[in-house]
Formats: C-alpha cells, structure tokens, sequence
C-alpha cells in the first residue's frame, strides 16, 4: 500500500504532467490495486521476465484495446446514448463525429480510430462547397482533433479511391504540420491513381504521414471493410483488437538449449502457448468479468459487434532470435549466418514466422470470432521499453543492406501479419526532389506482397517512433523541461533513448550530386 | 555484345523520372575539371569492366517492380552505342521489363549519326551543358561545346531532351551575363525546357590549386534567376 501511495502522490504532484495526463494515469494506477487474471505458473514467470509482455494493458481491463466503431453507419442512424440526430450537411456531420469521439474509449483511453474519412463524410461534400470552404472546414476539425485529442495513436483513413476529401485532408496535413491525426492511405494498384500516392508521399516530406497499406491483401484477411488505426495495427471496422500481447522472439531463443531447427518444435511452441495463455485470460477478464460489450453503448446501438473482434497476437526480435540461433547452430570458425546478409538465415526466419503463424492459427481463444476464433499475428515497431530489439521484420539498425535487398527480405513475411507490420524505411533527402521515385519504391513492395509500407525522409522535423509520430522540437522540449502537450511525446522520448531512432541508418536510394 | 562497365546502382533517384536502375560505363572523351566520378574516364578496356547485356537483365529484373525505368550514365554513356542499343532493344522486349523507360544521361559529344541510331530504343536524355561560352568550355572540359549545342537542338526536336543540367562552378562559369546569354540560347531550343541546376562539390573530385569554389545556396538562387528568361521548369541541387 505504501508503494501504491508513493506512486499516486508522485503522479497528483508531477510539475510536468497536464492535468488531463495525471487523470488518466491514475486511472491506470487504481486498476493495479485490483488482482490481476488468474495465470498459470510458468505463464506468470514469462510475464514477470518480459519474455511475454502484456502491453501494461492493466490488471482488469474495462475495455477493448482497439476499437473501431462503424462511423458511417452513426451517421447514417444517429446516435441514442448520445441524443444525437443523423446530420444533413457537412458542418453537423463534422459536429456529430467530434460529439462521438468524446464517447469511444481504448486502451489509450482516447479513439484510435476516427473513421474512414472520405466515405464517412462523402455524402456531405456537395459540389456547392468550394475546395477552399472545404480545406478551412477541415482545418477547424484538424486543430480541434489535435487539441482535444492530444495523442498521436489517433488516427483515420483515406483511399483506396481518389477523391476530393482525401486531397484535401493531405493539402490541411501539409499546412498545419500537426503530430494527430495519425493517417493511412489505402493503395489499390488498380484504383489508386499514382497522383494520389504521390499527393500522399508529398505529405510525409511535410508531416511523416500517411502510412500506406496494401489494401488488395487487407482486404483478402479482413473483407472490404477494415481500416489501419492507431500505430498501423489494421482490424475489422464494426470490430477491434480485445488485447495485444506480445512474445518477444530473442529472449525466447536466449532460454533455447538445442538446435535452430527444435526451437521451433520446443522453445517456439512453448512460449506461443504461454502467449497465448495470456491473451485467453485478459480477454476472458474483459468479455466475462466486466461485461464490457454487454454494457458499452457502442455495443448496445450495433456500432461495434463483439463478432468482429479478435486478439492481437504480436512478435518482435525475430532478427536478434535468428541470429542468436543461426550462431548457435554454427560449426567452429564458421562465420556467422546473419539476418538479411545471408540466405540461410532468411530463409530460417521465414520458418520462425511461419510457425509462430501456424501455431497461432490452431490455438483457439475465446470471443475471436472476428479472426475465425483465432489471434491476428501482428508486428509492430519497437515500444519504449524495447532495448536491444528489433522491431517487425526489420534488418536491425546500422546492419541494413541496400533498400532493394532490405525490402525484398522483409517483404515475404508480411503475408503471415494480417493485422499489419510496420516496417520504416528510411529515404535519402533527395527524394523529396523526386517524389515519384518514392512512388515506385511503395508499388514495387506492394507487388512484392509487402503489407504495410512507412518510410521517413532524413532531415524531417517529424520523427516516426513505432506507428505513431512525434515532432523534433517536442522531443528537445522534453528534454529541456519534461512536459508535453501530447501524452505520445513522452513514450517518444523514452523510445528515442532506448533505440536511437532518429539514428537510423539512411539507405542512400542514389549518389549524392 | 559487351560493355565496360565502372558501375551499378539498383535505385536511384537522381538520374531521372522516378526510381531508376543506373549503369554507369567506363569511359569517357571529355576530361572535366569538376567531374566526381573522375575513375570512370580512362577509356580502360580490361576484363575487370567488361559485362554481357545478358549479365545485366537478370539484375534490372530483380528490381524491375520498384522501378521507372533504367538509366545509362558514364563515364560517357555514347561511346558504347552498340552496347547502349543491344542493352535497350533487349529491355523493350522483355515482357517483365518492356514497361521501363530507357534513359540517356550524357555530356552531348555525341554525333547526329549516333543520337538517329539509337532514339528508337531510347526514351529521353539528360544533357550536361557544361558552358554556353566555348573558351571557358574548353579550359572545363578540354572539348569544344559546339557538338553539345548541336545535340541539345537535336535531341529536342527528335522529342528526347528531357533535361538540360548546369553544373555551376563559382568563378568559373556563373557570371550572370553568361548565364541570362545561356538561358536565352535554351529558350531558343525550348522556352518550357527543364533545366537542373547543380552546384558543384568538391566531394569526389579531383584535387586542384587553388581549389575550385563550391557555391553556396543563395549563388544558385541568383545562378537560377539569371538564367531564368523563359518559363523554365529550373530545379536547384
């Protein structure tokens, strides 16, 4: 108790946390004084030794991590709970989403997802309004979003479909250089114009977003309708993710005692169930003990179905895992077999993929209808805590080779993570000159069946931490005084010192001239 | 058929529209002062540099989904035309690369007779104009410009001129006058030409004495103003 006491005075009188942050910290705070779901022994010791880690998700989660409600179908209905008729024109439509906005929860505790933004407000941009009207409307809606919602897990999308809402959202991106919204373009080589790709690489040299998805091979896991949402974690609208949990892949094979080839049968396998495990007990914890879609409105109006919800079951440090194992397996004086610079070890870590895919895919957990009563495999970028790790399937950083070599390794595994992969490549500076070369980069990985595609542009004053952004002089500012506006600044801060990512290697796409 | 090669580069953004496979050939007949790729121009003819078409496809084809096209650079890219035709006929025909462009990045020395052979197979080309002034194009480069104006003119009419570049000298080729005379003689060829214009780095270089300037930003401002008399689509580097 005395801790517990230590912690929340620490919190109340923090000089650099906002109110609003130290509200929903302690939030967080008091469900630890709540017992956490009951684990088995070893499931609680690979928890305790962050082999398995549940994301500080909390002991007694009292709502789904990832939330999606289906927007356009608020719109088209009105809502209940919240007194609010379906709107008529574009200003109510935009009053009537900030209303709902203000009443969708997450893990958070602020919506990752806003709604497919140009078929949610498609019915409302007559041709009477002037693209003038349009941007300063959208502009308002921007800076209310930022202010109201400060956390760049925030986000919506555009696309695949060219329209005149998704050139607007990116000409108010570029103007307003705000860290939130987070965004996606949706590309479908057959729909998407390259123009609009290119309006979209055009906007990152600004603002570090959109995130690009693969939209045909969505849409082959998820049906037509999914979206991207908060740190490029892609679900079913009218769904979500109950949790995530995650298995960390290098301390894994640091507990492997035998060859490369048995971890997958033993060591993999083991930890996969133990994973697993986890994820049944806090989704049971949030379905059965705090009936949270029997009492969220959400739920009770249709906006949100617990069939078209699922876990999120995600990996990280799969090069350190091959690398340690491929070392391992090495005959005396044999040079190492290393992650992205050697066939076998390629080829090994696809295996690992593949088995933790198939693994995932028959163990069966409860309320997952929404993945066929399985977990989505997932692959996110580094959280702050990382150290030593390297995120997705990503060559780890200063040991990346060219950017043709790095992203036809990287992209064979991008089949097995159907809620998404975020791999962030860096682009030289002279791309910004050349935009459709990026272009062509996103198609051609798109072609070679890569899912989600991120780059950043070196000298940008946007950084990209995992799937979320923070700006430059945000980051100096926590260094310089320790608050900031954004609840996001401050895990980029710890991110930043824990990876080192604003010091990712630059693949050079060319010679300097 | 083969070629000497000094070099490949599976993407680059710099040599023309979107991202592009570059050969860069071992050879050329100018002798620039201000070149940074200053290995590449003896014309040496050793096995280490020679490389079949063939060897080369399967390597444009590896990259050929991420790409817009591919670009022959040098060394000086037209004195292998044979090479440069058999290299660019093959990639037409080929069903996975047929939709690539194929790029010429040249110094202009070239003759009409070799620009007509190879413009069926060839999709557009970079030209260094070195200087519009030939005194000071001799002491740069060792050659007179005369070949280049004509190559400039002529590619433009064939429809292949996608870029004229300036590489920019500070005290060396910068005047003003001498560029406003030069942005009048372009737009006599084409007033919407899209010229680059480059500042020179001593990075790659050969050493000089004293050694030649590096133009700062704002000199490439006032470079682009100068040499601005028609509507030019100028694209500072």
């Amino acid at each position: 108790m005395h801790e517990f006491q230590e912690r929340a005075r620490t919190l109340v009188r923090s000089a650099t946390l906002s109110y609003d942050q130290k509200l929903r910290q302690l939030a967080a705070l008091a469900t630890e004084a709540l017992p956490s779901p009951e684990l088995s022994p070893a499931c609680a010791e690979a928890l305790e030794k962050r082999v398995i880690c549940d994301m500080f998700e909390g002991h007694a989660p009292f709502t789904a991590r990832y939330i999606l409600p289906d927007y356009e179908k608020a719109i088209r209905n009105g809502l209940a709970y919240l007194e609010m008729p379906a709107p008529t024109n574009l200003a109510d439509a935009l009053n009537f989403l900030q209303v709902m906005y203000a009443n969708v929860p997450s893990v958070t505790t602020y919506p990752v997802y806003l709604g497919d933004l140009d078929k949610v407000l498609a019915p409302f941009v007559t041709d009477d309004i002037s693209d003038d009207e349009l941007d300063a409307t959208l502009r308002r809606f921007w800076i209310a979003i930022d202010r109201t919602l400060p956390d760049a897990f925030v986000h919506l999308d555009i696309g695949p479909a060219d329209s005149r809402i998704a050139r607007a959202v990116f000409r108010v991106e570029r103007s307003l250089r705000q860290s939130v919204p987070n965004i996606t373009l949706k590309v479908d080589p057959l729909i998407t114009p390259d123009s609009l790709v290119e309006d979209g690489v055009r906007t990152v040299f600004e603002t570090g977003k959109p995130h690009f998805v693969n939209h045909p091979m969505m849409v082959g896991d998820h049906g037509e309708h999914y979206a991207a949402v908060s740190c490029y974690n892609s679900l079913k609208i009218g769904g979500g993710a109950h949790t995530l949990v995650r298995l960390n892949l290098k301390e894994a094979a640091l507990r492997h005692q035998g060859s490369a080839d048995e971890f997958l049968t033993t060591t993999l396998a083991h930890y996969v169930e133990l994973t697993a495990e986890l994820a049944e007990a806090r989704i049971r914890s949030l379905v059965e003990d705090q009936h949270f879609f029997d009492t969220h409105w959400l739920a009770q109006e249709g906006l949100i179905d617990i069939h078209r919800f699922s876990a999120m079951f995600g990996i990280f440090g799969l090069a350190e895992c091959v690398n340690l194992l491929m070392h391992h397996d090495a005959q005396p004086g044999e040079p190492d077999h290393r992650y992205g610079h050697d066939d076998l070890a390629d080829a090994f870590s696809q295996r690992v993929v593949q088995q933790v895919a198939d693994l995932v895919s028959t163990r069966p957990l409860p309320y997952c209808d929404g993945g066929g009563g399985y977990a989505y495999l997932h692959s996110q970028s580094g959280i702050d805590l990382d150290h030593d790790v390297t995120a997705g399937t990503r060559i780890p950083v200063g040991d990346e080779p060219d950017l043709l070599h790095h992203l036809t390794t990287c992209a064979p595994h991008h089949q097995y993570f159907a809620s998404g992969i975020s791999d962030i490549f860096h682009m030289d500076e002279t791309a910004a000159r050349n935009p459709q070369a990026i272009v062509d980069i996103i198609r051609g990985s798109f072609h070679e069946g890569m899912r989600d595609f991120t780059f950043n542009l070196d000298n940008n004053e946007f950084v990209r931490i995992t799937g979320y952004l923070v700006r430059k002089s945000d980051l100096a500012a926590i260094a310089a005084t320790g608050a900031a506006r954004h609840g996001s600044d401050h895990l980029a801060a710890g991110s930043e010192n824990s990876f080192h990512l604003t010091q990712r290697a630059v693949k050079r796409i060319g010679r300097g001239e | 058929m083969t070629g000497f090669l000094a070099d490949t580069i599976t993407f680059s953004n710099v040599d023309g529209p979107g991202n592009r496979f570059v050969v860069f050939l071992q050879g050329c007949n100018f002798d620039c002062i201000a070149c940074h790729n200053p290995q590449t121009i003896p014309l040496a003819r050793s096995d280490h540099f020679r490389t079949r078409v063939a060897d080369l496809l399967p390597r444009i084809r590896r990259a050929a989904p991420f790409l817009s096209g591919i670009t022959v650079s040098g060394g000086e890219a037209t004195l292998q035309p044979e090479f440069l035709h058999e290299l660019f006929t093959a990639v037409k025909a080929d069903r996975n690369l047929t939709r690539l462009t194929c790029f010429i990045d040249s110094n202009g020395a070239a003759d009409e007779a070799t620009w007509r052979r190879l413009a069926p197979v060839t999709d557009g080309t970079m030209i260094d104009l070195k200087c519009l002034d030939p005194e000071i194009h001799l002491r740069m480069t060792g050659q007179s410009n005369e070949p280049v104006l004509r190559s400039i003119e002529l590619l433009h009419s064939l429809g292949l001129l996608y870029e004229v570049r300036l590489l920019l000298i500070s005290g060396v080729n910068d005047d003003p006058g001498l560029l406003r005379r030069t942005g009048d003689w372009l737009a006599t060829v084409d007033p919407a030409m899209r010229v680059k214009v480059i500042g020179f780095r001593r990075h790659g270089a050969r050493p000089h004495d004293p050694e030649l300037a590096e133009p700062v930003h704002e000199q490439l401002v006032v470079a682009a103003t100068a040499l601005q008399v028609a509507d030019f689509d100028i694209c500072l580097v």
